[in-house]
């Protein structure tokens, strides 16, 4: 029976012990343990967290370069595009060119012969003329010795301008 | 004896936890030697008068005025603790070797002008002029003494006052700690610590809640380390059976009682006085039970620490007791193991009804501060 009667003198002890036991505790070691616990678990909180958000940083960063890459990539085909265009183009431009320069030679050697032409038909008109004053000249000068002569001459003369 | 504590502590060194290892060992060796000790006076004692189990057991739970560590009678060696009285007269103090070791009521003590003797560890004081204490035959109650309030240092509280001690040493130390870094602790502190954040993740936060867990944790975490360590303690030879005496588990419990009258909130007396959702006539009947259940709440919780603490320390001391009752050594050879293995199975157990009884605590908590959603 003794063991299970309270004692009240092991009941005070324990009731002041605990009380003072829970405010010495509380004061110099729960409270100053709880904080660094707290503390060291939110720092580790924040460190998986900063983390896990340069690790999504850098693959956004990764992203970001495919990206940039691409865009050069497709930039250079683009370029290279356009020149093979441009060339393609300046190519065609020159033979075009080339062509109406040649075809506007040609075409000013033409008028150039032509006017040549004229020119050579007029300076053989005026030698033809010439001529014909001097064969005139000389048949005048025949016709003074011989008539029949003279008809030769003319006939012979004229001969030699149908040939020319 | 020797073989056995050796091997024992061969199987330990392979524990990882270094402080845990021996602490375990210390009290191993402890426990064995002082078992011889217990063993040869008792047998020494044996051959004049006849062994009463229920007595030794019951000297071994029960509290004392003096800390007896070993030796019979006249011989013994028990360190004198102060006894404190609160008389008629006023208060009194003289040393527990004052009795020269007497607990049958006969060395009568003078003090302050008054009479005292020690009758089965409890101090009574002589009426006027009575110089022996009389009690009557059949109901056992003294005749011409009465008890004063006694407030003394006993065996129990002088255990009490070591287990607060070591706790503040302890967790004042791993407070230390953080001032000097911001790291985990390492070794032994690092177990005090992660206990800490056991109370904390697995007691407090799931009964009470997040939001009102913080107010409970100081209440908790002294109430688990100082069950758990006098718990330890108790199991320590010669040591004073803390945790399994009545007077403290009641004081335990009662903190836990004030702490759900206190706090309770509107919500739970509404619960407990009249319970909504049900039929009203059986509302009063529920009253009743809900009202009664307050109370047994806590009364469950210091019944089951004081049993099972108990409990634990009978087993063990009977089975050596078992020696001496079948007067035979060689019962020796089955009883010691079998001692030895409640005596580890009384770790766990040191450990688990500190947890049980800061869980419970913390449930009633929860229960008595929780926000009720109504339907």
């Amino acid at each position: 029976m003794d063991l299970i009667t309270p004692e009240y003198g092991l009941f005070v002890w324990q009731v002041v012990v605990l009380i003072i036991l829970i405010f010495l505790l509380t004061k110099f070691a729960w409270k100053p343990v709880m904080k660094a616990v707290g503390e060291r678990e939110a720092s580790i909180n924040d460190a998986l967290a900063s983390a896990e958000k340069a690790k999504e940083e850098m693959a956004n960063l990764k992203a970001d370069n495919e990206k940039m890459l691409q865009q050069a990539r497709a930039e250079r085909d683009e370029m290279l595009k356009e020149a093979q265009e441009m060339k393609k183009s300046i190519i065609s431009e020159a033979t075009e060119d080339a062509n109406d320069k040649a075809e506007r030679i040609l075409e000013k050697a033409q008028i150039t012969i032509e006017s040549e032409k004229k020119q050579a038909l007029s300076e053989i008109k005026s030698q033809v003329a010439e001529l014909s004053v001097q064969i005139a000249e000389s048949v005048v000068k025949k016709q003074l010795d011989d008539k029949k002569e003279q008809m030769n001459l003319v006939n012979k003369m004229l001969d030699d301008v149908k040939l020319n | 004896m020797h073989e056995i504590s050796e091997l024992i502590l061969s199987q330990l060194s392979m524990s990882t936890q270094k402080s845990f290892k021996i602490t375990v060992a210390l009290m191993l060796v402890l426990f064995l030697n002082s078992f011889n000790s217990v063993a040869k006076t008792d047998t020494d004692e044996e051959l004049t008068e006849e062994f009463n189990p229920t007595e030794m057991i019951m000297h071994h739970i029960s509290d004392s005025h003096g800390w007896h560590f070993f030796g019979e009678g006249e011989d013994a060696f028990t360190l004198p603790l102060p006894v404190i009285l609160w008389t008629d007269e006023g208060l009194t103090t003289f040393m527990s070797s004052a009795f020269h070791h007497d607990v049958e009521g006969e060395h009568v003590v003078e003090s302050n002008g008054q009479k005292f003797v020690n009758y089965h560890e409890k101090i009574y004081v002589l009426d006027e002029g009575e110089e022996a204490l009389k009690f009557d035959e059949k109901t056992h109650a003294a005749l011409n003494a009465n008890r004063p309030f006694d407030l003394s240092i006993t065996k129990n509280v002088a255990s009490m006052l070591l287990s607060a001690l070591l706790l503040i040493l302890l967790f004042v130390g791993l407070a230390k700690h953080y001032k000097k870094s911001k790291n985990a602790p390492k070794g032994f502190k690092n177990i005090l610590e992660t206990l800490v954040v056991f109370v904390r993740d697995e007691i407090a936060k799931p009964q009470i809640g997040e939001k009102k867990y913080l107010k409970y944790m100081p209440f908790l975490l002294t109430v688990f380390f100082f069950i758990w360590i006098s718990n330890l303690m108790g199991l320590l030879p010669g040591a004073a059976n803390v945790t399994g005496n009545i007077s403290i588990t009641i004081a335990l419990g009662l903190f836990t009682l004030v702490l759900i009258l206190v706090n309770a909130n509107k919500d739970y007396w509404q619960h407990v006085v009249w319970m909504p959702g049900i039929p009203t006539f059986v509302k009063p009947i529920l009253a009743i039970v809900e009202i009664l259940g307050v109370f047994i709440k806590p009364i469950a919780l210091m019944i089951r620490l004081f049993a099972n603490i108990t409990a634990g320390h009978i087993i063990i001391l009977s089975l050596i007791g078992l020696i001496f009752i079948l007067e035979t050594a060689g019962v020796a050879a089955i009883s010691v193991p079998f001692a030895l293995f409640i005596t580890v199975l009384e770790l766990l157990v040191a450990f688990l009804q500190a947890f049980i009884f800061t869980m419970l605590s913390a449930l009633f908590i929860g229960m008595a501060v929780q926000e009720h959603e109504h339907h």
